[in-house]
């Protein structure tokens, strides 16, 4: 396979992964970028959710081999003020699922800045949350601007 | 001084007795209500790590030259394997060691689906995993024994029946005016934490093994494993400094920690041992299902005269028999009261502790039991509850050390108030209802826990203790409790912890027992610290040290001055103030409890079966609250939780194989977002004046307690329908509404007198 490379958090990395490689993996031990979490492998849960020009994907069903576009992943969104609004409200328990709560919500307000409680519910319900912080969760996507 | 001391210890309702020493644990408690740090919301310290993905998980744990394991597990759920060829796997690519059957806990005769056979290590995971297909395994499938009841009748039973008797409950039926008697069952539950269970095992010299760990218990993974291995404990290293959710099923080393640290050791390589999520579903523990067969007899006045309750765990093939009968024997003044709990030794997964293990089961039972007897006797359900309430415990007479459930009761009414007008507003074929339910649960904690408070010269202090903060919020309330003591504002504070190299000793983060057990040490630690500091300060500015105090920051005398405590500490240079600070026992001859009670709104459409949680308001006492916001975060979890229990959750068995149907997160339904309620938290905040220098009780648990009664009660309420199987599937509810209709008919149709 050629030399190929994918613009993540907006630096240049070479994809040197054999076929088969999901982004999730590759992301996490092949580019060190372990914030991406992932809690089923099989696409059921979204803890592994990453963004793909801005639109959100769960990495561990996503072939890196496959993936045409920009990746954000937590590590690129750190500063974005959903992280301060989900410490804030208490958003997190265990913490496991929260980098993919913060990646679909971030593209969530980057389409409606000010989403209804209908239109949270709706957007996050691929996330799920074991702990049970999704009271806050909504809580903080509904105060996200402070 | 050091005390020794035999104490009662309780982790999850299991009582025993042993021998602990302590410190004098001399501090009166603070005045109850909010103080300037505890008692306020406080955000948790380590909020921003989890939330930026800078937190390391044991999933994130990467050693140098580590290999990956993969296990091998019973596809039935009975079998012996007649012959097991690994050498075609040992040949494979990357693959660095193999276990087969012998090493324990690997088995040849699995006694259920997922039971572990064999193990490969290897470079890659894929690399394992392509090993495991190349093992030859020569399968004998045997007949498994799945039914509960029939495992009773045979006497295939986990450990001896739980029998418990006071009075004489055939009496008190027969003075009873009126008796419920009824069935109910509940299903298996599983944890399903999102960080799924796992180690990372690595050897030093041969002799020396660290651990990192998902657990709840880095001191009790640490000695199981040093016995396991024959090594004296010290050598034997755990660390767990972030965790992805356990619930009660990360209490031990599990497996999978054995058959990695195994493959280490043979490969002389860090081994990571995970399970997927498949694998979770099957060998990571469960809330076993239960059979219930109750009786209730009572005046007609509500007085109880008797509770008789026959209770059969589906255990599984190894556990241990959760006290499903503890509600009925605990919640209600009664003087005749009989239960029997069977565990079923069955081939099926081991149960584990999940979240008041019984108990959410039990009170399930129990609570719709009393609504029933309610709706017999045309009593208010909630003025049943106060009639029957108790003010010593009902097994043993012995005084509680706190108890406000009248107090949880009285700040319920306005909740329980709207039922006129939440049934009023029913709509077409949606009825509408309201239902409450009470929680009796443990949660005192205990000693043996200990702490090390270090204050620097920059007056900057860390809480020092191989605790683990398991996603509850706990290090950020001990954070609390020592800027308290110390007068310091908690950015202040730092606390570490997750590591038993690195801080003493530190109890299991199960039983709702990390706050009531480490808080006091931790509290007595900073109080040891801050005498040390006076005392200095004393010295320092010629005052006497009784005059002395700490607050805002500052060293205060009564005498007049007060000075900046860097100006103190600063002396020190590079030295350090060390305190040291250990829990102290509960008090002799108490029962501590924690009480509750929940009040649910739900809309059903008795056309199609559907059910709608709308409202759950939740009242508890779990003495002093350290920090509000965690707190309601861990209510509103543990109703969220709840209401997975029961609507949507349950582990399928496959009735002629006993092989599991739901082993992916899409056919085990978790609840999502969508499917919340509003949920209302209220903690009566009361310090338990008995418990310790803090009178704080644990929170974890007792919020899952009641729901599934609650809203089961709701139901009822809604549309006359007794359900009485959880999870209420739609099949259920329909069942439970034909039957409400038939009742109706018949009563019709025959009128009593």
């Amino acid at each position: 396979m050629g030399s190929r490379t994918l613009l993540v958090n907006g630096g240049t990395y070479e994809v040197d992964a054999p076929v088969g490689r999901s982004l999730a993996q590759w992301l996490r031990e092949d580019i060190g970028l372990t914030g991406t979490k992932i809690a089923c492998n099989e696409g059921h849960c979204g803890a592994c959710t990453v963004q793909v020009d801005g639109v959100p994907i769960l990495s561990c069903i996503t072939l890196v081999h496959r993936v045409d576009g920009e990746v954000a992943t937590i590590e690129g969104l750190r500063d974005h003020p959903l992280v301060d609004a989900f410490v804030r409200a208490d958003a997190l328990q265990c913490g496991f699922c929260t980098p993919g709560q913060i990646v679909s919500a971030a593209a969530l307000v980057a389409a409606n800045p000010s989403p209804s409680a209908e239109e949270i519910r709706h957007s996050m319900a691929g996330n799920l949350c074991r702990c049970g912080a999704y009271p806050k969760i909504e809580e903080a996507i509904s105060t996200w601007q402070g | 001084m050091a005390r020794l001391i035999r104490t009662e210890k309780e982790v999850e309702g299991r009582y025993t007795e042993q021998w602990v020493v302590v410190d004098e644990d001399a501090l009166e408690q603070w005045p109850a209500g909010p103080r300037e740090t505890v008692g306020r919301p406080a955000p948790r310290r380590d909020g921003a790590l989890r939330a930026r993905g800078e937190a390391r998980y044991t999933a994130d744990i990467r050693l140098p030259g580590m290999l990956h394991a993969a296990v091998l597990r019973s596809p039935f759920a009975r079998a012996r394997v007649r012959e097991l060829d690994t050498r075609m796997a040992e040949r494979a690519p990357g693959v660095r060691a193999v276990l087969g059957p012998g090493v324990d806990p690997l088995t040849d005769e699995p006694s259920y689906q997922g039971a572990p056979v064999a193990a490969v290590a290897a470079d890659t995971y894929e690399q394992a995993r392509a090993a495991l297909a190349l093992l030859e395994v020569e399968w004998e499938e045997l007949e498994p024994l799945l039914d509960p009841e029939e495992a009773v009748r045979r006497n295939e039973l986990v450990e001896e029946p739980n029998r418990h008797e006071r009075g004489d409950v055939e009496r008190g039926l027969a003075e009873a005016d009126v008796v419920v008697e009824a069935e109910y069952r509940t299903q298996t539950v599983v944890h399903n934490s999102m960080e799924t269970h796992q180690s990372v095992c690595e050897w030093e010299g041969g002799d020396h093994l660290t651990v990192y760990i998902s657990t709840q218990f880095l001191w009790g993974v640490r000695r199981r494993v040093a016995e396991h291995f024959g090594l004296p404990q010290d050598r034997v290293r755990v660390v767990c400094e972030f965790m992805g959710g356990g619930f009660g099923s990360k209490n031990g080393p599990g497996d999978y920690t054995y058959i990695g640290a195994e493959l280490a050791r043979r490969a002389g390589r860090p081994v990571k041992c995970m399970l997927t999520r498949r694998e979770e579903n099957l060998d990571a523990g469960n809330r076993n299902a239960t059979i219930q067969r109750l009786r209730v007899g009572a005046r007609s006045d509500g007085t109880l005269t008797a509770l008789d309750g026959e209770f059969v765990n589906s255990t599984g093939w190894d556990g241990w028999l959760a006290s499903t009968g503890g509600p009925m024997r605990m919640l209600y003044a009664c003087e005749n009261v009989r239960t029997v709990e069977y565990g079923a030794k069955l081939n099926t997964p081991p149960m584990a502790a999940f979240r008041a293990p019984g108990f959410v089961e039990g009170t399930f039972g129990l609570e719709c039991l009393m609504d029933e007897l309610a709706a017999k006797l045309d009593l208010d359900p909630l003025e049943l509850r106060r009639r029957n309430h108790t003010e010593h415990d009902a097994m043993d007479e012995r005084p509680f050390s706190s108890k406000q459930l009248l107090e949880c009761y009285r700040r319920a009414e306005p909740h329980w108030e709207r039922r006129d007008e939440v049934r009023a507003s029913s709509d077409g074929t949606w009825k509408r209802g309201v239902g409450l339910a009470s929680q009796v649960w443990y949660g005192g904690g205990g000693p043996p826990s200990y702490a090390w408070v270090r204050v620097g010269a920059d007056a900057r202090v860390t809480v020092v203790t191989a605790m683990q903060d398991i996603g509850t919020g706990s290090a950020t309330a001990m954070a609390q409790i020592a800027a308290e003591e110390l007068g310091l504002p908690l950015e202040r504070v730092e606390v570490s912890l997750g590591d038993t190299a690195r801080g003493p000793y530190a109890t299991i983060s199960a039983g709702s027992s990390t706050i009531p057990s480490m808080g006091p040490a931790v509290r007595s630690a900073a109080a040891d610290a801050a005498r040390q500091i006076l005392e200095i300060a004393a010295q320092r500015y010629g005052r006497d040290e009784s005059t002395l105090s700490l607050k805002d920051g500052r060293i205060v005398s009564t005498e007049g001055g007060s000075w900046p405590l860097d100006e103190v500490t600063g002396l020190l240079e590079s030295g350090q103030i060390l305190g040291k600070g250990s829990r102290g026992p509960n008090p002799a001859g108490m029962r501590v409890l924690t009480f509750g009670v929940q009040v649910a709104e739900v809309a059903v459409d008795v056309e199609t079966g559907e059910i709608r949680v709308e409202k759950i308001a939740a009242v508890h006492d779990v003495g002093r609250v350290i920090n509000p916001l965690g707190a309601s975060s861990q209510v509103e979890g543990g109703i969220i939780q709840g209401l997975g229990h029961t609507l949507s959750e349950e582990r399928l068995v496959d009735p002629a194989t006993g092989t599991i149907l739901t082993q992916t997160l899409d056919a085990y339904k978790l609840p999502t977002i969508a499917d919340v309620p509003v949920i209302v938290t209220d903690l009566v905040d009361e310090p338990d004046a008995h418990l310790t220098n803090l009178g704080s009780k644990g929170l974890g648990e007792p919020p899952i307690v009641p729901t599934s009664a609650a809203i089961a009660n709701a139901i009822r309420d809604a549309t006359g329908a007794d359900v009485r199987s959880l999870p209420i599937s739609r099949e259920e509810m329909l069942r439970a509404l034909r039957e409400a209709r038939e009742r109706r008919r018949d009563e019709v149709g025959a009128p009593t007198a």
